[in-house]
């Protein structure tokens, strides 16, 4: 649905550059919700913008629903005609709502529809049905100053379908919102992907809002994408950071000649006594230093961090038998290692340090 | 009322009353302009920004009255005649247009551009921004331009007696003062005032009417409610008209 190659955005200021995207390939299908999640300054923001051309990529493509945008664009910065038609069959929600002070909830939500040239009658029918869709029918003659913030997204959103969009795009939707209202907009979301087949793309710092609706995920650091896929394979990924960060297990080793080891179970195998068969087969003493149970991208997942007696080298085979399990074993130690490889060993510690949470970006 | 007062009253409010019309209608492009071809704007322009701004800024450096005689066979040429208060207008106006410009290029300043890139991302031209995103947001902020540009024409209108354009500031200066009417002076300048506080006082209504919208904080007088929605709507019908 949305397939970009190369995307770099390089930006000048004097003689200084700035490289915010280098070489973005993001590959979003169609029907699922997709995140970019990174801390600011990563680069998401620049990507989304790049996705309907609000900034213009320094090189790289963007194909929007089988239609190239850069190609579509022409040359200097002001948007044509062919471009501004595809934008308006792309959505977006922003952090800040963007509503117009001036309009009423229903003037808002026919902007998008005036651009179309959508008759008078045509444009309150829609744009009456949109808010009823996110639950706001009653609030069509208030203005945006009358609303709270949940609502006020929500209007955003009912005016970000009025081009009946393929694609919405959601610039941190949910970052101005407290918890409880972030979960609601993100239900709605959900609901919308579901009902509507509408394609998702949304950037967030919350790794919250990617464990409650995102299909896919991508990490962002410096300006480039360092992993993506289907949560599933993330989860299934070694190593993977996304994964670690959706899902952290805690506990500390209780002492330096203990091997840690993280399993995550899914499917059948979460079903199956795998803990005390290991314990009785190998007679060894297992401790367990977190566990937990979790829903992410609507699927059952558990994940368990133990700890057995002895160095790795000890513990080849117990951990060879969990891997025939079908379960997906980390040996901490090991995973850290291979992470960082190039850099100097003597000082890797042996367990790894859980990643930084990632930043909680105050609300602009 | 004396016949003197009346006739006055009458040219100072046709003076104020076409200057503020025409600085109004160019003013607004003129503003516009200047906003979008800022750096980093939507028509970004450099040229084009700093000729503009640097006419502008000619204009509104000349001092009034040297204005009025540099304008002399322009205003002629425009009126046909360059005395009276026909004649005074087109100097008020000329004199108007790029201080009120300064005034609407400031008002859309403050317009959050996020609401411009909403408008982008819907798929909006730059007439859609203009139209449905800019000078809509900054209403507020342009009718109390206008309201300071009223009341600096009024008191600009007294120097237009200079070239007989009439007026109260004139009437105030030529009677008043200069044959020792010093009654008819001390009413001319109290009508002065309660003009300009009438206008400053209509301009603030309309302009908190208009910035109140959908606060659930506006602070709104009852007294003054009844009054205010009839201003509001009076006004938003000539806007939608325009």
């Amino acid at each position: 649905m949305i397939t970009t190659t190369g995307l770099t955005k390089v930006y000048r200021s004097g003689d200084r550059e700035v490289t915010a995207l280098d070489g973005v390939d993001l590959h979003v299908r169609e029907g699922e919700v997709y995140g970019v999640i990174g801390q600011s300054g990563a680069g998401k923001s620049t990507l989304i913008r790049c996705l309907n051309l609000l900034e213009r990529p320094t090189s790289g493509t963007v194909t929007v629903a089988g239609q190239d945008l850069t190609a579509l664009a022409g040359r200097g910065p002001r948007a044509n005609a062919a471009l501004r038609a595809a934008r308006s069959h792309i959505g977006m929600v922003f952090q800040h709502f963007n509503l117009l002070s001036s309009r009423t909830v229903q003037d808002n939500v026919e902007l998008p529809l005036e651009i179309l040239k959508v008759d008078r009658r045509e444009r309150s029918r829609k744009a009456l049905e949109l808010l009823d869709l996110v639950g706001l029918a009653d609030k069509a003659q208030a203005y945006p100053g009358q609303l709270s913030g949940g609502q006020k997204q929500r209007v955003g959103i009912a005016r970000a379908l009025a081009g009946d969009p393929k694609v919405l795009l959601s610039d941190e939707a949910t970052s101005a919102l407290d918890p409880e209202t972030t979960r609601s907009i993100l239900q709605l979301l959900r609901d919308l992907n579901r009902q509507l087949g509408l394609t998702v793309v949304l950037i967030t710092h919350e790794m919250d809002v990617v464990k409650t609706i995102c299909d896919s995920a991508a990490l962002m650091k410096n300006g480039r994408v360092v992993e993506q896929g289907t949560v599933a394979e993330l989860l299934a990924t070694p190593g993977s950071e996304l994964a670690r960060e959706l899902f952290p297990v805690g506990g500390e080793p209780s002492g330096d000649d203990r091997t840690v080891v993280d399993i995550t179970f899914h499917g059948s195998a979460a079903t199956r006594p795998v803990i005390s068969e290991l314990a009785r087969t190998y007679n060894v003493d297992i401790s367990i230093l977190g566990a937990a149970m979790d829903t992410v991208g609507g699927k059952q997942i558990g994940r368990m961090r133990i700890e057995l007696p002895g160095r790795f080298e000890e513990n080849v085979v117990p951990i060879g038998f969990l891997r025939e399990q079908g379960l997906q074993v980390d040996v901490a130690a090991v995973a850290e290692a291979a992470d960082t490889t190039g850099t100097d060993p003597a000082a890797q510690p042996a367990i790894p340090v859980p990643a930084a949470p990632l930043e909680k970006e105050a609300a602009k | 009322m004396q016949p003197l007062l009346y006739d006055n009253t009458l040219d100072t409010l046709f003076m104020v009353w076409w200057s503020t019309f025409y600085a109004v209608l160019f003013g607004i492009p003129v503003g516009v302009l200047l906003h979008l071809t800022e750096r980093g704007a939507l028509l970004q322009n450099v040229v084009v920004n700093k000729v503009l701004g640097a006419i502008v800024n000619i204009g509104r450096s000349f001092p009034f009255l040297i204005l009025i005689v540099v304008l002399i066979p322009f205003t002629r040429l425009v009126v046909g005649v360059s005395i009276g208060p026909t004649g005074a207008v087109v100097p008020l106006a000329i004199a108007a247009i790029p201080f009120f410009a300064r005034l609407v290029e400031a008002a859309l300043r403050e317009v959050d551009k996020g609401l411009i890139e909403a408008a982008q991302a819907m798929g909006g031209g730059t007439w859609t921004i203009i139209f449905k995103v800019l000078l809509p947001q900054a209403l507020p902020a342009l009718v109390a331009a206008v309201t300071t540009t009223v009341i600096t024409l009024i008191g600009y209108s007294a120097i237009a007696g200079a070239v007989g354009g009439g007026g109260l500031g004139n009437l105030a200066y030529t009677y008043g003062y200069q044959q020792y009417e010093t009654s008819l002076m001390i009413t001319t300048v109290v009508e002065l005032i309660v003009l300009v506080t009438l206008v400053q006082l209509l301009g603030d209504l309309i302009v908190r009417r208009l910035a109140g919208r959908g606060t659930r904080a506006s602070s709104v007088r009852v007294g003054l409610r009844r009054l205010r929605t009839s201003v509001d709507e009076a006004t938003l019908g000539t806007v939608d008209a325009a």
